[in-house]
């Protein structure tokens, strides 16, 4: 059997991940078992990232795994001059499978080239995060009970927000209708509008955002204005509050309307919408627990119809 | 034989590989490793042509090539054309076709890209010929087949 990797969203076919959200809708009813007892987990991240490796780490523990690994390149010997592919050949000498950040992009794709395991994308520079793309469509499922027909308002940085870029491939099988919002800096770029065109997915792109143009939205994807990315300080003023969500402009929403959020955020979404209704990011964030619970499972060979007979539920 | 026909001689058996866009002469020879041939190679450049301004040409005796390296010719030039000389005559005449895949030809030109961060072969796929774009295996930027290095 050819082993099963989880490096990018957009090779991943509609029943893959339909079939993905049904097994972590399955470790939302019951998040602690045993399933992967006996089993060790790698972290490998090249960078810190401390939610994404919490996440997949506590994912590991409350399926019974052990995990090993390093938070941080100056602490492995990537610091000493190693190589990608001797650190990956040496960890997988003593993992059942790895999951990696870091910061160049197409690494994990190349790890899982040459790892006799399974590799796990937890991020890939501005490429990919595809275990972030998963829970965004488990957050869309759960809250929109289908993935189907939706319109789906992305907000803010679409330039370089590699989020919205791998939503747009995963929801290529949905039929969705997607309003791009965003300072002409920050446009959607042109790649990804051709994408659309060749997928036949729908689009319509707006400079305002106010409650009028987001009165039709199923999900507003809400995304961090960087400020690293203006060379123009002045523009970045400009623009940062532009792009602000407040309480105000949900009150025309519909009321299945979730805003989402990949976190961290700084201003974009006001406090104030914190305990709004329409408010979904934190819960969007438990979802990935679930979401890497079902990602290990699949790269371990551990099937659906296993997961529904499991023995090993710990209530 | 008059001098002028003297300029380029003729070769028995080999290959000569004509329409070479001048200043690609040397990209070719590099692609092909003619530098490395112990048979007799002739190289030439800025002749006049008339189909473009000015060509390169290049002579090898007792040599022919794969269609794998041949192909891997499209990337400086996409109209070479090669022709298989025996016993002083052609005997087939070769385009260059750009094939769907480029291994270990040409660099990626993104420098967070994991192929110019580790020693590693690259991949690239032809995602439009007419239009000569490729798409890194790896990091997916896409680009121009005129814009990327040679390795």
């Amino acid at each position: 059997m050819s082993k099963q990797d989880f490096v990018n969203i957009q090779n991943l076919s509609e029943d893959t991940l339909l079939y993905l959200i049904r097994m972590a809708q399955e470790f939302e009813k019951h998040p602690n078992r045993e399933l992967l007892k006996g089993k060790v987990v790698a972290t490998l991240f090249y960078e810190p990232s401390t939610r994404t490796r919490l996440s997949f780490e506590t994912a590991a523990n409350r399926l019974g795994a052990r995990v090993i690994g390093f938070t941080d390149a100056k602490v492995s010997s990537v610091s000493k001059g190693e190589t990608l592919k001797d650190t990956i050949l040496m960890v997988s000498n003593y993992a059942d499978v790895i999951a990696m950040r870091h910061y160049i992009e197409g690494a994990a794709q190349y790890a899982s080239e040459v790892a006799p395991i399974p590799i796990i994308n937890a991020g890939d520079g501005a490429h990919q995060h595809p275990s972030q793309c998963l829970l965004d469509l488990y957050t869309i499922h759960q809250t929109q009970g289908t993935l189907n027909n939706l319109n789906i308002y992305l907000v803010g940085d679409l330039k370089y927000g590699r989020t919205v870029h791998s939503l747009i491939m995963a929801m290529r099988h949905f039929n969705p209708t997607f309003h791009f919002i965003a300072p002409k800096e920050l446009a959607m770029p042109t790649e990804y509008k051709l994408y659309c065109k060749s997928h036949n997915i729908k689009y319509v792109e707006h400079t305002a955002f106010n409650s009028k143009e987001i009165a039709d939205a199923d999900i507003l994807y809400m995304t961090r204005v960087q400020k690293e990315r203006f060379s123009d300080l002045m523009e970045y003023e400009r623009v940062k509050n532009v792009y602000r969500l407040t309480n105000d402009m949900l009150a025309d929403a519909k009321p299945n309307m979730k805003v989402l959020h990949p976190l961290p955020r700084v201003n974009e979404i006001a406090y104030e919408v914190d305990d709004n209704p329409h408010a979904y990011y934190i819960q969007q964030a438990k979802n990935g627990l679930y979401a890497r619970e079902a990602i290990f499972c699949y790269c371990l060979g551990i099937t659906l119809d296993d997961v529904l007979n499991d023995k090993t539920i710990i209530e | 034989m008059s001098k002028k026909e003297l300029l380029v001689s003729a070769i028995e058996n080999g290959t000569v590989i004509d329409h070479i866009p001048t200043e690609k002469t040397f990209q070719v020879v590099n692609l092909l490793h003619l530098q490395d041939m112990d048979t007799p190679v002739t190289i030439g450049y800025n002749f006049k042509s008339g189909l473009m301004d000015r060509k390169g040409i290049i002579k090898i005796s007792d040599k022919f090539f794969t269609d794998d390296e041949i192909n891997r010719l499209s990337v400086v030039a996409p109209n070479i054309v090669l022709n298989t000389i025996r016993n002083y005559e052609v005997v087939e005449k070769k385009r260059v076709e750009t094939p769907d895949e480029l291994r270990g030809i040409i660099k990626c030109n993104n420098p967070k890209c994991i192929t110019n961060n580790e020693p590693m072969e690259t991949i690239f796929n032809v995602i439009d010929k007419e239009q000569g774009i490729v798409k890194c295996h790896y990091c997916d930027k896409e680009q121009k087949i005129d814009e990327v290095e040679l390795i």
